[in-house]
């Protein structure tokens, strides 16, 4: 799932730009699950701006909304006589949903109110932690499942750099080394000599360096 | 006219509910500001629940649970109190002073320890004043 964070509602009120009538859109996938975009949260950050908005002795009109996914129009499409009643939206959902939203209604500022931080997963109750950087060519394969792309703070890919000391990153004594994790994970399954095996280089075409990547399935389309 | 504020206390059925019980049966006076709305267990009280009541006019809110390790349902009151911790951080990131949210520990038995609480928690908001108007954020 995509990884967010909520954003300090002083900021989101920073950007408000003097709009009164107010949308919070959440999203139930993923910013649901990290507990960032929810309904829970939609109802909170409401809450809050209305507060803030008492303070001022400026009510702020806000309105909550939730939908399925915030990354499919088809999911939009009901918030249309919401939105043509507000000033501007606060999307809680990742980056993809906040700008899905501004693409549909191009005339209304969209301000996000999560940061969006990556791909990754649930490791403990209120614990998510990255576990993909969405580089576009997977070498899991190779590495025993374990991403030196995501994992190594350096994105090495032919072992560790020389800051890598008793098992842990020189970036954060906290953090396990990447290939540290590969190598013990390959010698666990007797699998070392492949550590040997000369491959070509990565593609990092396909990773951020080329502009908006697409995802184009001939089946799938109409 | 002073200012008399709203505030809302969130009550533990088992024991700030029932200190909130022994002070009216010993005929203890306590100030008419505090609104007490009985809740199964502290940890039912979320952040919905106290985030409307300021939005719908309350000067403060309360939250009182059992003492640390008394909960009734184990650990309620903790939770309650974390929450209430994160909250205040909230709160303040909107410039809304955290001393209007408070988490408060007592049991059944702790009577007048409940007026002294609700007493002392009407002081600070009257000194703060209302929320209503008090000021842009931060």
């Amino acid at each position: 799932m995509i990884l967010a964070r909520p954003r300090q509602v002083s900021s989101i009120l920073a950007g408000l730009g003097g709009a009164r009538r107010l949308a919070v859109i959440g999203c139930q996938e993923c910013v649901t699950v990290c507990q960032a975009g929810g309904r829970k949260e939609v109802s909170c950050l409401a809450h809050l701006l209305r507060i803030a908005g008492l303070k001022e002795g400026l009510p702020l009109m806000v309105t909550e909304a939730t939908v399925a996914r915030q990354c499919d129009t088809a999911y939009l499409a009901p918030l249309d006589p919401l939105v043509e009643q507000v000033e501007a939206c606060i999307s809680l959902g990742c980056g993809v949903g906040v700008q899905f939203i501004a693409e549909r209604y191009p005339g209304v500022p969209v301000i996000p109110g999560v940061d969006t931080v990556g791909g990754g997963g649930t490791t403990a109750p209120g614990v998510w932690e990255e576990r993909c950087a969405m580089c576009g060519e997977c070498v899991l394969d190779q590495t025993a499942g374990i991403c030196p792309v995501t994992r190594c703070a350096k994105s090495l890919l032919n072992g560790p750099c020389g800051g890598s000391s008793g098992g842990m990153c020189e970036v954060d004594p906290d953090l396990p080394c990447a290939w540290e994790m590969i190598y013990r994970r390959m010698k666990e399954r007797k699998s070392l000599d492949d550590l040997r095996s000369i491959r070509p280089p990565k593609n990092w075409v396909s990773s951020r360096s080329g502009g908006l990547r697409r995802v184009i399935r001939e089946d799938a389309m109409r | 006219m002073s200012f008399e504020p709203r505030i809302i206390a969130f009550c533990c059925h088992h024991c700030a509910y029932g200190a909130a019980d022994l002070a009216g049966v010993l005929r203890l006076q306590y100030p008419a500001n505090i609104r007490i709305i009985r809740v199964p267990c502290s940890g039912r009280v979320s952040e919905e629940h106290i985030l409307w009541a300021f939005a719908n006019g309350a000067d403060g809110v309360c939250v009182s649970g059992c003492l640390e390790g008394d909960c009734h349902y184990q650990s309620g009151n903790l939770r309650a109190g974390k929450r209430v911790r994160i909250l205040r951080n909230r709160l303040w990131d909107i410039g809304l002073e955290p001393e209007r949210l408070r988490m408060f520990n007592i049991s059944a038995a702790m009577g007048s320890a409940f007026i002294g609480l609700m007493q002392e928690m009407t002081d600070v908001i009257r000194a703060l004043g209302p929320v209503a108007g008090s000021g842009g954020a931060r």
